[in-house]
């Protein structure tokens, strides 16, 4: 693989004027978004036909980056906006940048709901098992007795694993990664533009300023080593009892399949309507 | 282009078909809703015209995600609706909110029943007039119309898309479950006679780059449509003319806010739309909107017969209010009346109006029932 | 001119219908004003149902019937609720086996046209859920609401494709019923 410098990303794609980001030091949004340009960069896509969407949170601020048309919507929303954009001009290729909280709590329901439509949609989702924007509470993700400012003691409820859903809903491809693995990371992200339906990369994300430090491990060096530790290859996790993979993270290429996309569905249906009507043979 | 329903001629349908109807002679072709009584019929329509005219009709999971899919298809350069009652208006406040903060031209009916929660599913109410104006939170500006006939329902459809096309904005058209199920003769015209306004697109070097300035003077920035290369961000957040977000600066929060209120409040006599009915000489006034205004004509029609002298005001635009016509009103009639199916809403407004150069009385009535002519005619009497 | 027309009865006798078919005539085939509201219970079926229509040749201010200048009773609770309402010398048409027990003194203001309909519309097509297509040609005729080529036309835009005939065989005999009443009355 050749790679640009980041500084040639950035050139081209970055809003110049937009920066520095709002995103503290050692946070991996930044590296999950580089991820994301270079695979535009690499598959030759027309900035002009893809549009970024987001909800609320560090990593909805994303669109705001990137010079491409971009929606940054209400909190949990990011799917629901992006089903009226795809379906009213579905020659717009959708990215939704979105975040843990965003997706899996307060857009759970549009999140399921967009996959079992199989709205062409590519999400990149930003995993950093908490809500970093508002300091550090806990999210759907974070992990049984992990802190956060609102579970002080340690998280008590069971974490959700949203990649999983991702592919009990009906997603067309869902990976997951660590920041850390930045090759299988891109590939992932260009083989998800490239299908249609629901496609759904998550990394796993450092946030050492509200997360991290809660947690014993104030650096992203640190978040990163313990992403080492709790991750799991899907091959070697397949292998392993349920007891070993308590408290782990499943990571790698979990489905990649072609389901007919939503687009496709609403084509044949408007022939079934037409035909119903005698409109057309 | 073909049409599937007839035009150009009388029909006799439900008033939530001839908003349907409107819509698409208005030239929307994304249509987002979740079932709710007593509007599901608005979505059932559009779901069998949609696919027929090469539009979406889609089912959301929700009331804020058809919300939200109406503002996301807007933006992708489609006229887009939705439609529901309270509850379902409930939950898509916060979206309202955002479309207003976007500038998002989008048209949300809100067939109202008897509230508050699930309340009253098949009777007709006037309880979310007030919501319909400061449903969503911060200071905002949208525009609210109100029919009281099916023909109005369709005549103010057409309205609704237009004037969000126009002023790049939110308009909440407000009927009840009495229009909404009440068949009656509408006119539906041919498609070359319907007046049908489209947004602006940016075309200039500074309408490129200001998709929330203000380049003519008017407040109503031409709107940037994704996928043209204009390349615009949008964004909920407090932002600047190009749409950066500027969070914590008061000057630039002020400058966006009033330029918003100030695009509708600005064009007023444009957007206000009434009816005066015998009013010339009349001692006594009474205002209304809605389907109640059909009783009030009735009522002034008693009371002339009994030889006092009434008028009414229909008001056709809820929002913005025109507080100095109910002004000039009050300085003409000794007493201003106000029936509405609420405990009382219109009729603060009226009252902030009238501004004590008259007496104002409200009518109110609860329960599902639309008031009769004589309910009012007996009140105006004493 | 402004005329109030009142179908009641439970769900299910096609009182809604019959009351969309006549406002669809008046506005629709005779270019008049028409307005259909209706109420009915929570229950899909079953439930007691009104349907009230408004015909004018203006438009119409209150769109709700007040004082029926007309009304076609199907049940014995459309009867007891609406008799008293009508307006004096209006017309009331009474499906006779389903309202067993009469308001004789509230009758005598008014024009009341009793008949097995349920059984009428049985002999006429085998189908006694077309009683009230049958219904609704004895009223047109016998008031001349509207016209016979109207209502004709409004039942073929409201019934389901296949039953045209049956259903205009229903109409016609309720013409023939409705020209004998009024025949027999003039």
């Amino acid at each position: 693989m050749y790679f640009k410098s980041a500084y040639d990303i950035r050139e081209k794609y970055l809003r110049k004027e937009m920066l520095p980001t709002i995103f503290c030091p050692g946070c991996g949004i930044g590296s999950a978004l580089q991820y994301t340009l270079r695979a535009i960069d690499d598959l030759g896509m027309n900035p002009d036909e893809i549009v970024w969407v987001s909800g609320i949170g560090c990593s909805s601020r994303v669109p705001g980056y990137v010079n491409f048309d971009g929606l940054h919507t209400t909190h949990g929303r990011a799917l629901a906006f992006a089903t009226g954009i795809k379906l009213a001009n579905p020659d717009l290729k959708i990215i939704a940048f979105m975040g843990d909280g965003d997706t899996s709590a307060i857009g759970g329901n549009h999140f399921i709901h967009a996959i079992r439509r199989n709205l062409d949609v590519t999400v990149i989702l930003i995993n950093n098992f908490t809500y970093g924007m508002t300091g550090g509470q806990v999210a759907p993700t974070t992990l049984r007795g992990l802190k956060g400012t609102t579970a002080p003691y340690g998280q008590f409820e069971n974490p959700f694993d949203i990649a999983g859903l991702a592919v009990a809903a009906g997603a067309n491809y869902v990976a997951r990664w660590s920041v850390f693995n930045y090759i299988q990371g891109i590939n992932s992200i260009k083989k998800a533009l490239q299908k249609e339906g629901f496609t759904l990369v998550e990394f796993l994300s450092p946030c050492p300023v509200s997360f991290g430090r809660r947690n014993r491990m104030k650096t992203a060096p640190e978040l990163l080593r313990w992403y080492q530790r709790i991750t799991v290859p899907l091959n070697k996790a397949k292998k392993m009892p349920p007891e070993e993979l308590e408290g782990k993270v499943v990571i790698g290429e979990f489905v990649d399949r072609d389901r007919p996309g939503l687009i496709k569905a609403y084509r044949e249906y408007i022939k079934r309507a037409k035909k119903a009507m005698g409109w057309e043979e | 282009m073909r049409y599937p329903f007839p035009t150009g001629k009388n029909d006799f349908i439900q008033g939530n078909e001839a908003i349907a109807r409107a819509a698409i002679l208005a030239g929307c072709r994304f249509y987002a809703g979740y079932p709710i009584t007593p509007a599901s019929e608005i979505f059932e329509a559009m779901a069998l015209y949609m696919p027929l005219v090469d539009g979406v009709s889609i089912q959301m999971e929700d009331e804020i995600g058809s919300i939200a899919a109406i503002i996301g298809a807007s933006w992708a350069g489609a006229k887009a609706m939705t439609a529901t009652s309270g509850p379902g208006f409930s939950l898509m406040q916060e979206n309202l909110g955002y479309a207003v903060m976007t500038e998002t031209p989008i048209v949300v009916v809100n067939m109202m029943r008897g509230g508050p929660s699930t309340g009253q599913p098949t009777l007709p109410a006037q309880g979310d007039i007030m919501q319909s104006i400061w449903g969503t939170h911060g200071d905002h500006m949208l525009i609210v119309l109100s029919p009281s006939t099916v023909q109005e329902a369709f005549d103010f459809t057409i309205r609704a898309f237009n004037l969000a096309e126009k002023y790049r904005t939110p308009v909440v058209l407000l009927g009840d479950a009495e229009i909404a199920h009440m068949r009656e003769r509408v006119y539906i015209p041919h498609p070359d006679d319907v007046e049908v306004i489209n947004r602006k697109l940016p075309e200039s070097e500074e309408e490129h780059k200001l998709p929330f300035g203000d380049p003519h003077g008017d407040g109503i920035p031409p709107m940037p449509i994704f996928g043209r290369g204009y390349r615009t961000y949008v964004t909920g957040l407090t932002h600047d003319e190009i749409g950066h977000p500027k969070t914590v600066e008061a000057e630039i929060h002020e400058r966006l806010i009033k330029r918003i209120y100030g695009k509708i409040l600005g064009h007023r006599e444009d957007i206000i739309s009434y009816e005066e009915f015998e009013l010339e000489d009349a001692d006594v006034a009474i205002v209304s909107t809605g389907i109640v205004s059909r009783s009030a004509i009735r009522a002034v029609k008693m009371l002339r017969e009994k030889g006092v002298k009434a008028g009414l005001l229909k008001l056709h635009t809820v929002w913005p209010f025109d507080f100095d016509m109910i002004e000039e009103l009050a300085e003409r009639v000794r007493k201003i009346y106000v029936p509405e199916m609420n405990l009382g809403q219109l009729y603060h407004l009226v009252k902030e109006g009238a501004d004590g150069k008259a007496e104002v009385e409200l009518i109110p009535k609860i329960g599902g029932e639309v008031h009769t002519p004589m309910e009012i005619a007996e009140k105006v009497v004493g | 001119m402004r005329k109030e027309v009142l179908f009641s009865g439970f769900g299910g006798q096609g009182v809604i219908l019959a009351g969309v078919i006549l406002g669809r005539a008046a506005a629709v085939y005779e270019d008049l004003y028409a307005v259909q509201t209706q109420a009915y219970g929570p229950e899909s079926r079953g439930g007691a149902s009104m349907a009230g229509v408004v015909i004018s040749d203006e438009p119409i201010d209150y769109p709700k019937v007040m004082a029926p200048d007309y009304a076609v009773l199907f049940s014995q609770e459309a009867y007891n609720k609406y008799i008293h309402s009508m307006r004096k010398g209006g017309t009331v048409v009474v499906e006779e086996e389903l309202v067993p027990s009469r308001d004789t003194a509230a009758e005598k203001s008014l024009k009341v046209y009793a008949l097995p309909l349920t059984e009428l519309a049985e002999q006429t097509t085998g189908l006694s859920l077309t009683m009230n297509i049958l219904t609704l040609g004895l009223l047109v005729e016998a008031t001349g609401i509207v016209g016979r080529e109207a209502i004709e036309r409004a039942v073929l835009d409201a019934v389901p494709k296949g039953t045209e005939e049956l259903n205009l065989k229903a109409l016609h005999r309720g013409f023939e019923i409705g020209a004998r009443i009024r025949d027999g009355e003039s």
